[in-house]
């Protein structure tokens, strides 16, 4: 079966995030971005699925600008089979999101679509479950196991107070959560084929669909800082502060 | 104007965090509407009906929504919410599933995880984990909102005397089917809602060593929680998770145990009134943030933790 796999470029988890001085947005000039850390996920599960015999064929697409090839570029080195590249240099919010990967889905006719959850920029948590309830599809959120049984998946999903697990009529939409997997790291040769898998690319228009943002930021700020307090000698300071300085206990 | 909270609650309890979003819903005003959607959940919709500020409660009781499913609850809440200019749930897990679908099947974008009402349409919302904090305006005529319940303070649970109506709609997708489900069971109160918060990190070295915290919390009456590194680590299940990608917790008192304050988890647990770390390493970004640090290896320091706090409690 085929699996689609979206995957987002966003600023590398490890750079520190700094807000511009206009309160305009976040600092992005000559940050190291990356695949975002839920994507990476996707992808794993996606080539896992491709060794089990369970996956035939893995296609990758990413949305935002021409820069975007390099993390389509990493999920191919990391096992998957064709990139789509879906250029736009506008802003793209979830919804419109899930319009492009709809038009995606009804072309390329997966069984399977994988996501992240969300993405480490926007914090949304949207964009899978948008692209499910456009499609019609089933879907298996936060998920930390992925079974194929027949025309069936069955999803175990991190919930508040522990685990559930469903299960959704293919085709499917499923999110990852962090225990999922491990992602690998790509190899050298690897890296070096992933140069020659094909990669189409094409633009919001040529999918029909119309970027039209319904959000509009009027600012951002960094968060109010906490200001460090004090260190104790020990035990028994710290629990005479907590109940007779911060009556906490 | 005019709002629908959805209900979260286990078919028996209504949960605290729907009196937190009704606070929000009362922040951008209006009348109030509260929707329970589950299986064999009458006592939900009369512990609504007592929440302060509900104008209406609508029940709808079905084996469909019994499971939450997202796919359900996606087309229920989106046929009903159609004639609301506001549609708020809590950003748990549940409503994090369907709330983006009701979103799609209405045509509208989501705000997520507000902590601030600015007016009706402007929201403040936490984004980069929490390393940026942004003031969003949607130009939709209908705002479907998931809101960080600690952000806001609850409204009063009791005296309220709101109209119960049971709502005959059945949407069942067809699409999903509950399996099973393994919930942690544990007599402490809930993370996400408790008063005392005693987390452990990677230096607490194995899972065994968590009864350690336990203990400590047990005589404060607090929820154990966990940095990721711990649950990446395997010590703990994912559901004790405190971060920006498990629980976001604002307690009366956070105890950081051998965390040394990743800015993920610090993106879960900064709202707490009062914080604690312990920690060897004097130099860990967790005491940046600490009103009480104890430089102190924690397998000394928590056994005297728990005799002292014997002596005090």
């Amino acid at each position: 079966m085929k699996v689609l796999v979206a995957v987002k470029r966003v600023i590398d988890y490890n750079v520190k995030v700094r807000v511009k001085p206009d309160n305009t947005g976040v600092d992005l000039a000559n940050v190291k971005m990356a695949m975002n850390p839920f994507c990476e996920i996707a992808v794993e599960e996606a080539v896992r699925l491709k060794e089990k015999g369970v996956a035939s064929e893995i296609v990758v697409v990413s949305i935002g600008p021409k820069a975007c090839q390099e993390q389509i570029r990493t999920a191919l080195a990391l096992g998957a089979d064709r990139g789509i590249h879906i250029e736009t240099d506008e802003e793209v919010q979830s919804l419109e999101a899930a319009k492009l990967l709809k038009s995606v889905v009804e072309k390329e006719e997966p069984k399977l679509v994988i996501l992240g959850k969300q993405s480490i920029d926007s914090d949304n948590n949207q964009t899978g479950q948008m692209l499910a309830a456009l499609t019609g599809m089933g879907q298996g959120t936060f998920a930390s196991e992925v079974v194929v049984e027949g025309d069936k998946v069955n999803v175990t999903r991190e919930v508040d107070g522990g685990l559930m697990t469903v299960a959704l009529n293919l085709p499917a939409v499923v999110t990852t959560d962090l225990r999922l997997n491990e992602p690998r790291y790509a190899s050298l040769p690897n890296i070096m084929k992933a140069k020659k898998k094909p990669l189409d690319s094409m633009t919001p228009a040529d999918l029909g669909v119309e970027l039209a943002p319904r959000l509009s930021t009027l600012k951002v700020e960094a968060p109010a800082s906490r200001q460090a307090g004090v260190k104790v000698a020990d035990v028994a300071e710290l629990v005479d502060k907590l109940k007779n300085e911060a009556k906490v206990i | 104007m005019s709002i629908l909270v959805i209900a979260e609650h286990d078919n028996s309890e209504l949960k605290q965090a729907t009196l937190n979003v009704l606070a929000a819903a009362k922040a951008i005003g209006g009348d109030i509407d509260v929707l329970v959607a589950g299986e064999n959940c009458g006592a939900v919709g009369e512990a609504a009906a007592k929440a302060e500020g509900v104008n209406k409660v609508l029940v709808a009781d079905n084996a469909v929504y019994g499971h939450f499913l997202g796919e359900n609850l996606g087309e229920l809440v989106a046929e009903v919410g159609k004639g609301y200019s506001h549609i708020l749930a809590a950003a748990g897990t549940i409503g994090k599933d369907f709330m983006p679908r009701v979103a799609a099947l209405l045509d509208v974008a989501q705000v997520s995880d507000i902590m601030r009402v600015e007016s009706e349409d402007t929201f403040v919302r936490p984004i980069y984990a929490g390393n940026a904090i942004a003031t969003v305006k949607s130009t939709d005529n209908i705002k479907v909102i998931t809101v960080r319940p600690t952000a806001f303070d609850p409204v009063a649970g009791e005296g309220g005397s709101a109209a119960v109506e049971a709502l005959d709609v059945v949407k069942d997708a067809g699409l999903s089917q509950f399996v099973n489900e393994e919930l942690a069971k544990s007599d402490r109160p809930d993370l996400a809602s408790a008063g005392i918060v005693v987390s452990g990190g990677r230096g607490m070295q194995n899972g065994e060593n968590f009864k350690m915290l336990e203990q400590v919390a047990d005589l404060m009456g607090a929820a154990v929680g966990a940095s990721r590194a711990a649950v990446d680590a395997g010590f703990v299940p994912n559901d004790m998770q405190v971060g920006q990608t498990g629980k976001i917790v604002a307690p009366q008192l956070y105890i950081a145990v051998g965390i040394s304050g990743a800015i993920q988890h610090l993106a879960g647990m900064s709202d707490s009134k009062v914080i604690v770390a312990i920690n060897k390493d004097e130099e860990a970004p967790i005491f940046q943030v600490a009103d009480y640090g104890l430089v102190a290896d924690l397998f000394e320091a928590i056994p005297q933790l728990e005799e002292e706090l014997k002596k005090v409690m």
